[in-house]
């Protein structure tokens, strides 16, 4: 999250530009674990998460003589990783998916159903074993275009400034698609939840709720 | 939350959360809150989700053999050291 961003003021853009091979080690260094992490994330596999950190940190290099500075240096690298990973979606479902595209039936409103409260289990109960895979699938049967914004702006922790710079979107756009996909997460864990609730008030001797 | 309030104020409650939705939606929504039990459950859980992704988030590092490929790669390897 936040606490794990370094400012790309930590940097020397002029030796950057020049390809000095000092500061864009620092550079590799500083970024590559959240660049691997949003890898991991988007892709659900290691070997594409791999290939997209490389290839990103490649790019990198080779287009740092160009960089305007317009961007931060952190969002600069996201976009390349972002995009990375796009392709290697697009690449491995053989189908076009486009950050920009208009919202799909998929991406549509998340109507909320599951109105149990499961804010009363225990940490050791919500954040179980069992939970955390829960909760990884629950990301991944987000579409693409939902996930992206998810992870950018809540486990990332950018803005929605920077989650749209990144993304090359407005801000209402990530607004929109980050509210959607949390409310969805919020469905799919509740799910879950509601049947751990059942159980731990069957196992008490209580009637469901 | 089959009711038209609670449909009409769904897409507020993700910039309530993060508390930068506009004073006068707040308002309205807050005062919607008092009285719909079901609304508070889904802000109350919607909380907890994304708090529950953020503390159980892996830390941002790349694992040791990944990390050596991607310095040797990027012709880096002189400063794989530099940990």
């Amino acid at each position: 999250m936040n606490s794990d961003k370094q400012s790309s003021e930590d940097f020397s853009l002029e030796a950057l530009r020049a390809g000095d091979k000092n500061e864009f080690a620092r550079l590799v260094e500083a970024y590559s674990g959240v660049i691997y992490r949003l890898a991991i994330k988007m892709l659900e596999n290691p070997q594409d998460a791999e290939d997209v950190l490389q290839e990103t940190f490649i790019k990198a290099y080779r287009n740092l003589p160009g960089f305007d500075g317009r961007s931060s240096l952190s969002t600069w690298l996201y976009r390349i990783a972002t995009n990375e990973a796009l392709m290697l979606i697009r690449r491995r479902k053989h189908i076009t998916v486009s950050i920009d595209e208009p919202l799909e039936t998929d991406e549509q409103e998340q109507i909320p159903l599951q109105v149990t409260d499961w804010c009363c289990l225990p940490e050791e109960e919500l954040m179980s074993t069992e939970a955390r895979e829960y909760m990884d699938r629950a990301i991944d049967d987000l579409p693409y275009t939902l996930r992206v914004v998810f992870l950018l702006r809540d486990i990332e922790g950018l803005s929605t400034r920077e989650a749209a710079d990144v993304l090359e979107l407005s801000e209402a756009a990530v607004k929109t698609r980050l509210s959607r996909a949390r409310l969805r997460l919020r469905e799919l864990l509740s799910e879950y939840y509601r049947e751990r609730l059942q159980s731990q008030n069957a196992a008490k001797g209580e009637k469901p709720q | 939350m089959n009711r038209e309030t609670c449909r009409h104020l769904l897409d507020s409650l993700s910039d309530y959360v993060d508390g930068t939705l506009d004073d006068t939606l707040c308002v309205e929504l807050e005062h919607h809150l008092e009285s719909c039990e079901n609304c508070r459950i889904v802000v109350d859980t919607l909380r907890r989700t994304i708090y529950l992704y953020q503390v159980t988030a892996q830390p941002p590092t790349v694992p040791d053999d990944v990390r050596q490929r991607l310095y040797q790669r990027l012709d880096l390897g002189d400063y794989l050291e530099h940990k």
